[in-house]
């Protein structure tokens, strides 16, 4: 429809001449962006696709093809717990990351200048230290002479250090902290986007502030929430490092199960638990472009 | 949407002293102004002149730096925009993406808790209004241009208010459908029977709509009146040469008589409509427009009271309608003048000299 418009808008005469353009040099011009891309294509397939591909496999037997890996998942009652623990992790990482990022992305827009240069600074700062620096950090911060216990003792809240370090929360908390840029940009970026008398019209035509946020801001900015959580959920998924340094020894997650399967041997258990990991994020994926409204979303941010 | 126009009444709008700086550069600086009810007075100026500050600050969106804003009596600086019941059309129209055509004019009447049958019903007549009846299901991405700028026309009256704002509605439109909906914001002003403040940088767009102009230059108000005085009567040179064409002829004050002005200008006596009293022997500029001028020969004098000057031709154009010259005095002032185009005219050529002829009450002092 919006083609259609367009259509009626532009003038016929330049319109055709373009095309006539674009037909004459489209032939040699169709490999170039091929080539440009080529170089990368060849190293995705050589070192991710072919291993992806051997991953599954592997899955399916060592030595003659099987399945009952995958049969014996159903009953297997340390899968499932892991996999459960796996999932509400990222559940509670992603609800985490979304409420304490969503202020702090609009703060982002609406400050100007040296505020907003500080703002990004302080967001960005995690991206720029290792993972594996941060989660010691978590420790050194969390641990029972901590400077949380420490402060918390000195303080007189507490009687007895409390026990955080190696505990579910202790990988929330990092995690959280780990996975906050990649939840608060995508929510900047699609708040940038909004046009800013869309907010004055709203304010104009009666709604105040907060109605102008529930009403035209947020629905708005739904497209980079969406990719928000889809990025930090997936991301959680994965996450191996953090977990398994600050996080529980009977609470594990799917990639510190995979790990120690890797490390008896069992590979081919090990392989079979990726390939879950791997549908359940692309599963995922899938089913957020079909949700009605986030797909909605989605595409509206592509219009 | 009748019931408004039995009923309602436009909302008076005085501006006292009103100012706007950003980092002390004045965008608006000192604007005093009284908007009667029902008026349609648009703020006229080129850009950068602080009418679409003005604006905004009676819709709410500035803060004035110093001065008022009272609407019927009350003053509303320092009351949010959300509170003000002001309608407000965008140039970029600023329809809401993520609603339907529906949902967008519903959008000020779900504000003030309109029950949802009665919202339908009011988005309906609206939409009849602008004359988009069934487009309530498309979303704006959907329509044309124009049809979006109804739709925000729809959505800033639904909801009744007497006073309505609109900050260059046609701009991004083509002229055609300029044109059109001019006379619909007309006839709906008609209906409607409520304030309009309009602003726009288009002299012709504010001559044909307005019952009253403000034109504003430099953040002040340069002449507030209707559209046949500010043609006619133009206070300022920038006013004369703003609205429509005009020609600028310097001379010299050598007495009054009466109501008039007695200068000379470029060897020749001429006589000109003046409000103020000017000293003889001051230097004024006077002007006129170009299609009040014409040629005349010893035969065509004119009878009504008239200035003439003698010039020569240095370019004709012919341009349909009527002929365009470009003409030069001994002085070397150059002047415009149009003519209507007919075979019974004698057209001239460049190089050629004559004589022109304006009626006195044409010509201002300015």
């Amino acid at each position: 429809m919006s083609e259609v418009v367009q259509a009626e808008r532009g003038p016929p005469g330049p319109l055709i001449s373009t095309r006539v353009a674009a037909l004459e040099v489209r032939a040699p011009k169709r490999l170039t962006p091929l080539l440009l891309a080529a170089p990368l294509l060849l190293y995705m397939l050589a070192f991710y696709a072919l291993p992806v591909l051997a991953m599954l496999l592997r899955s399916l037997g060592e030595t003659e093809w099987t399945f009952t890996h995958y049969a014996a998942l159903p009953t297997d009652t340390v899968f499932l717990k892991t996999f459960w623990n796996t999932l509400y992790t990222a559940l509670i990482v992603t609800a985490g990351t979304l409420l304490l990022g969503y202020p702090v992305a609009l703060a982002l827009v609406r400050t100007k200048g040296v505020t907003a240069a500080l703002i990004l600074v302080v967001i960005l700062l995690p991206f720029w230290t290792s993972v594996l620096v941060r989660s010691y950090a978590w420790m050194a911060l969390m641990g029972r002479h901590g400077l949380i216990n420490e402060a918390l003792v000195a303080a007189g809240l507490v009687e007895r250090p409390l026990r955080i370090l190696n505990t579910p929360l202790a990988t929330q908390i990092a995690m959280i902290h780990i996975l906050l840029p990649y939840m608060i940009l995508p929510i900047a970026n699609a708040l940038r986007q909004i046009d800013p008398s869309l907010a004055r019209a709203a304010s104009g035509l009666g709604a105040s502030p907060w109605h102008t946020f529930r009403q035209v801001t947020l629905p708005l900015s739904m497209p980079g929430v969406a990719a928000g959580v889809l990025l930090v959920f997936v991301l959680s998924l994965g996450f191996y490092i953090t977990p398994a340094m600050v996080g529980g020894p009977r609470e594990i997650t799917l990639s510190m199960l995979i790990a120690q399967q890797v490390d008896q041997l069992n590979w081919s258990y090990a392989a079979c638990l990726s390939a879950v990991l791997l549908v359940s994020a692309l599963a995922l994926i899938g089913l957020f472009y079909r949700l009605p409204g986030i797909g909605n979303a989605f595409r509206m941010s592509a219009r | 949407m009748r019931d408004g126009a039995s009923t309602g009444h436009g909302a008076a709008v005085a501006l006292r002293g009103l100012e706007k700086s950003y980092e002390r550069v004045a965008a608006v600086a000192g604007v005093s102004l009284d908007i009667h009810s029902g008026e349609f007075l648009t703020l006229l100026g080129p850009s950068g002149s602080g009418k679409t500050t003005t604006l905004m600050m009676i819709a709410g969106f500035e803060m004035p730096t110093a001065g008022d804003i009272a609407i019927d009596g009350q003053s509303v600086v320092g009351m949010p925009p959300y509170k003000r019941n002001i309608g407000m059309v965008f140039q970029n129209y600023a329809l809401f993406p993520h609603l339907t055509v529906a949902d967008n004019i519903g959008f000020p009447l779900k504000q003030r808790g309109v029950a949802k049958a009665e919202r339908l019903r009011l988005v309906g007549e609206a939409l009849e209004l602008v004359h988009l009846p069934g487009y309530g299901n498309r979303y704006p991405r959907q329509l044309s241009g124009g049809q979006q700028q109804r739709v925000a026309l729809a959505r800033a009256i639904v909801f009744q208010p007497r006073l309505l704002l609109m900050d260059e509605p046609l701009g991004a439109l083509d002229k055609q459908l300029r044109e059109n909906l001019q006379l619909e914001m007309r006839r709906l002003h008609a209906d409607l029977g409520i304030t309009f403040i309009y602003v726009t940088h288009d002299q012709e767009e504010a001559l044909t709509m307005s019952d009253r102009i403000a034109v504003m230059n430099e953040g002040l108000v340069a002449q507030v009146g209707r559209p046949e005085e500010l043609y006619d009567r133009p206070a300022s040179r920038f006013v004369a040469g703003f609205i429509g064409e005009s020609n600028f002829l310097p001379a010299i004050v050598r007495g009054l008589e009466g109501d008039l002005v007695v200068a000379e200008c470029d060897g020749t006596i001429v006589r000109a409509v003046c409000p103020s009293r000017p000293a003889s022997g001051e230097p004024v500029m006077l002007t006129t427009r170009p299609e009040r001028m014409r040629f005349i020969d010893a035969a065509t004098a004119p009878e009504t009271p008239h200035n003439r000057i003698r010039v020569t031709v240095t370019e004709a154009v012919f341009a349909g309608e009527r002929c365009r010259y470009m003409l030069r005095t001994l002085d070397g002032t150059s002047i415009v003048l149009k003519e209507p185009s007919s075979a019974a005219i004698r057209r001239r050529s460049v190089g050629e000299q004559a004589e022109i002829a304006w009626s006195v009450a044409d010509t201002i002092l300015v």
